[in-house]
């Protein structure tokens, strides 16, 4: 099976496959373009006469239930990240898979982080033949050397439900780690030992996926409530004496930035929010966990206490600062999708206004809807941005794979997507010509804030008319990109060799554009 | 030139962003020969290579080992370090210097205001990049206290370049000397370059104030330059604050003088509290002494930069005792300083009315302006149009206010 065949430019003039590891795909055809035909994925049809009927659907050890779940080569094994880097399932996956002799497995984590570099001794050895998900750290360093048997396949949140569901992946395997469940395979994240607060990324792994094993290290007796994953998809439950690290699932508290240049960032974009009349009673906003986008929250609650008024709901990413604005009334809920510390994991097991979601919720792209699109703000990161305002999230300045997309593809349908940003850092300019990698459309960036000025996107006339009389620095985005390079220099461009070590999906399931093997 | 010797320049190691570490060896024979480790590599290797090549060539080297260590420094930073490396070898009076930036030609003027000065370590880049866009009134280059004794030399290299080629964006230019007879040899770093001020640390009399401008006015007449370069001597002792008012009144471009805590309450033996009942004589001492010569008295730091309502009780407390602006060691201080030195609600509507009452005098072409019963003098008129201007530019209240006002009646 070739890695990937059929080339061609999308309508970003980027080149991509259309054939990605043996299965067809199709390249991205602007926003909203392509639509979708067919039914939904459907997992097999079971009975429950085949299930123990006291509910107790314990295996001794993790081993059993994959051997029982009939893991074999070639089979897709998913899991999820809420436990971030202080995960120690997805490695114990691959070990047990290792001994058993299985090969060409492909891991589809709905994150990985650098706790997971161990597991590039089963990439070189065959145990895994790629990764579908995120890239990070050593793992994406791996995948650019063009080291990786298989295609690299990044997704967004949203976009992983939208291939699950739409069938483009057929998860075999899932093995959901559990804070705390039930023998009958309810569970929960928000109490046990590893409370991470939810499980929503594991939701479609529960629905679809052939065999579901729930692992744990907090069994309770039936029922687990609330019951975050229902028992009813799970067909084993695996107990364990410790499923993560719990310092390195949330912190222990989240603090804002003491940056001045980030601080100065969030005010000026908090500004902009206020000046442009996004920020009104009953607005919405999504604030990502960045020291830049957290300090904005902060503005937020200061600019709603000082006037009397309130937002109906946040976005989280939630953590202490969310749950303060929720607990003094500043904001009405919190829609959360992943908690980032204790404070968040307390809330959301206290406070009925803490409301667990899902990607399935929030950021399905082939649903009747979804929340992302009805935020009036969304503030985000890029690691680079260019004159069309297309933004970079997943490569570094060098070119290399680095980040997962998590939500942003999905925010950006925000009513005013913002990304707060330095002009440039340690001389690597982030305001470019042309992003190595196009991981958002530009169409749907509206502002860039940088510390010495900040551009709107010229589809954006609304705003722009706004912020006529505004003190604040609006300038073009040709005006910011020259003054990077006026500072840093002109930068070289990066030698790439032709061949495609990855592909970046849209939320539609089609291909935005593609990652090249950096050239040694 | 010393051959076969190897000199080191700059920082490295974990923690240092923005910064570049030198390894130069001139050597009899082999060329120019570049090791190059830089986190940007990919995107400016190249011009890096080439601007160490052309910092060789300019001082007429063509064989040298160069070990360099690039943590995203730039261009202006990695001439200073290449120049300052290659002068320990070499004795030359070039100087190689980068285009002066067009936008860093301007010029400053007495009067204007200073409230808040950020210091910035003249030694590192990385705090310097972005000063000018927290907007203090100055920013200050320090060769003296920021700067370890090992590293004064070469950071008398940054702080030239640093004039010349960083962008402050209007700020006034600030460079704070080390202290007299020392800081004579680095006034030939910074006054070709269109500093605007200088600071002169542990003052203690007239002459060395003297001294100063008499080394300013030979580099001057070197140059052809005719900038106008303004003098803030700091008092740090208890000589100094006997000696105010002959500091203060010492030459023509003494625009402010500054007091300095630390060294003072260490200089009278005591510690330095909260409260600073300690200093208040020496703080006043100071203030009289600036009004008398009709210069501006600037207090000193305010050291812990988490504090912020600290912060502003000290600049509440500051302003009270006559202190005109105060210097800030961390960005975030700046505006908490700006808004309590700013005049506040009453004192704009006070000079509103004078201004008010000054134009209707000149209107009716009345010779005296009165305020109801009260005579108003024409120093009281230029204080409070001064105070209208500085509400202006802080946004306190709109340039076009008078016809705001006369719009609400």
């Amino acid at each position: 099976m070739k890695k990937y065949d059929k080339l061609v430019k999308n309508v970003l003039g980027r080149i991509v496959p259309t054939e990605i590891n043996g299965k067809e795909a199709v390249e991205y055809l602007g926003v909203g373009k392509y639509k979708p035909t067919g039914r939904k994925y459907a997992p097999p049809i079971v009975s429950c006469a085949d299930y123990p009927a006291d509910g107790n659907k314990t295996l001794p050890t993790l081993k059993e239930a994959l051997i029982r779940a009939g893991l074999k080569d070639g089979m897709t094994i998913s899991t999820h990240h809420h436990f971030r880097n202080g995960d120690l399932i997805a490695e114990q996956i691959f070990d047990i898979a290792n001994e058993l002799g299985v090969k060409d497995l492909m891991w589809f984590p709905s994150a990985s982080f650098e706790c997971h570099s161990p597991l590039v001794k089963y990439l070189e050895d065959g145990t895994i033949h790629h990764i579908e998900g995120s890239m990070n750290g050593s793992l994406g360093r791996f995948t650019s050397e063009g080291k990786m048997t298989g295609l690299g396949v990044l997704r967004s949140h949203g976009g992983r439900y939208q291939a699950v569901q739409d069938g483009d992946v057929h998860i075999d395997i899932a093995v959901i780690a559990a804070p705390t469940a039930d023998a009958f395979g309810n569970a929960t994240g928000d109490r046990g030992p590893a409370a991470c607060g939810l499980l929503g990324f594991a939701l479609a792994d529960s629905q679809y996926a052939d065999t579901v094993v729930v692992v744990t290290d907090n069994i309770v007796p039936f029922p687990c409530i609330p019951w975050q994953i229902h028992g009813n998809y799970v067909d084993y439950v695996v107990v364990m004496d410790k499923i993560g690290i719990p310092e390195k699932i949330v912190s222990g508290t989240t603090e804002i930035t003491k940056s001045p240049d980030r601080l100065l960032l969030a005010e000026m974009s908090a500004q902009f929010c206020d000046e442009a009349g996004i920020l009104h009673d009953g607005f919405s906003f999504q604030a990502g966990a960045g020291g830049t986008a957290l300090s904005i929250g902060v503005y937020f609650a200061d600019i709603l206490r000082e006037r009397g008024m309130k937002a109906r709901f946040a976005r989280g990413g939630s953590n202490k600062y969310l749950v303060n604005m929720l607990e003094e009334g500043l904001t009405e809920y919190i829609l959360d999708g992943q908690t980032f510390d204790l404070e968040g994991v307390r809330s959301m097991r206290e406070n009925p206004h803490h409301i667990n979601t899902s990607p399935f919720t929030s950021y399905n792209y082939h649903g009747k809807g979804n929340f992302s699109s009805m935020v009036d703000v969304a503030i985000l990161g890029a690691t680079e941005v260019d004159v069309n305002f297309n933004a970079n999230v997943v490569t570094h300045s060098d070119g290399t794979l680095l980040h997962g997309i998590g939500g942003w593809q999905n925010c950006l349908f925000s009513k005013c997507t913002i990304l707060p940003i330095p002009l440039f850092r340690d001389r690597i300019p982030v305001v470019i010509d042309e992003v190595t990698t196009i991981c958002g459309p530009g169409e749907l960036i509206d502002v860039i804030v940088t510390e010495r000025g900040i551009a709107i996107n010229p589809l954006r006339t609304d705003l722009i008319e706004k912020m006529k009389n505004s003190t604040l620095p609006i300038k073009t985005i040709q005006e910011l990109k020259a003054e990077a390079e006026a500072i840093c220099g002109v930068p070289e461009k990066i030698a790439f060799e032709d061949e495609i070590v990855a592909v970046i999906k849209w939320v539609d399931g089609t291909v935005i554009d593609s990652v090249r093997k950096i050239k040694k | 030139m010393k051959l076969n010797k190897t000199v080191s320049i700059g920082n490295k190691g974990k923690g240092v962003r923005s910064d570049c570490f030198v390894s130069l060896e001139i050597t009899e024979d082999g060329g120019i020969q570049i090791e190059l480790v830089s986190k940007v590599k990919a995107l400016y290797g190249k011009s890096i290579l080439l601007l160490i090549e052309e910092v060789l060539n300019f001082f007429g080297i063509k064989h040298a080992k160069v070990a360099f260590e690039d943590s995203g420094a730039l261009p202006f930073l990695i001439a200073a370090r290449m120049e300052a490396a290659i002068k320990l070898l070499v004795e030359t009076d070039k100087n190689f210097l980068l285009p002066m930036l067009p936008q860093n030609n301007y010029q400053t003027t007495k009067e204007q205001n200073r409230y808040s000065r950020l210091y910035l370590p003249g030694n590192s880049s990385s705090l310097m990049i972005n000063a000018g866009i927290h907007t203090p009134d100055g920013i200050i280059l320090d060769l003296e206290d920021a700067v370890a004794p090992d590293k004064k030399y070469e950071a008398s290299f940054v702080v030239r370049n640093a004039l010349r080629n960083l962008d402050f964006y209007g700020c006034e230019r600030m460079v704070r000397i080390n202290q007299v007879p020392r800081g004579l040899d680095d006034l030939e770093f910074i006054v070709p370059h269109n500093v605007n001020l200088i600071l002169i640390p542990k003052c203690e009399k007239a002459a060395q104030i003297h001294l100063v401008n008499k080394k300013i006015e030979e580099i001057n007449a070197r140059y052809t330059l005719y900038n106008s370069i303004w003098l803030m001597p700091i008092i740090e002792s208890a000589l100094g604050v006997m000696n105010a008012m002959e500091i203060a009144s010492a030459a023509e471009n003494v625009v402010a003088m500054a007091i300095g805590l630390e060294d003072y309450t260490a200089d009278i033996g005591i510690k330095r509290t909260a409260e600073a009942t300690e200093s208040f004589f020496a703080r006043s001492t100071i203030v009289n002494a600036c009004r008398a010569a009709g210069i501006q008295a600037i207090d000193s730091v305010f050291s812990d930069v988490a504090d912020m309502e600290g912060l502003k009780q000290n600049v509440l407390k500051s302003k009270a005792l006559g202190f005109d602006g105060m210097g800030c060691i961390h960005p975030r201080q700046i505006r908490v300083v700006h808004d309590n030195f700013a005049p506040d609600a009453s004192e704009i509507e006070k000079a509103k009315k004078i201004v008010k009452a000054f134009i209707e005098a000149k209107e009716k072409g009345l010779g005296v302006v009165s305020l109801g019963t009260k005579m108003i003098d024409a120093p009281v008129v230029k204080r409070a149009e001064k105070t209208i201007e500085v509400a202006v530019s802080l946004g306190k209240i709109s340039k076009n206010w008078r016809e705001e006002d006369n719009e609400k009646i």
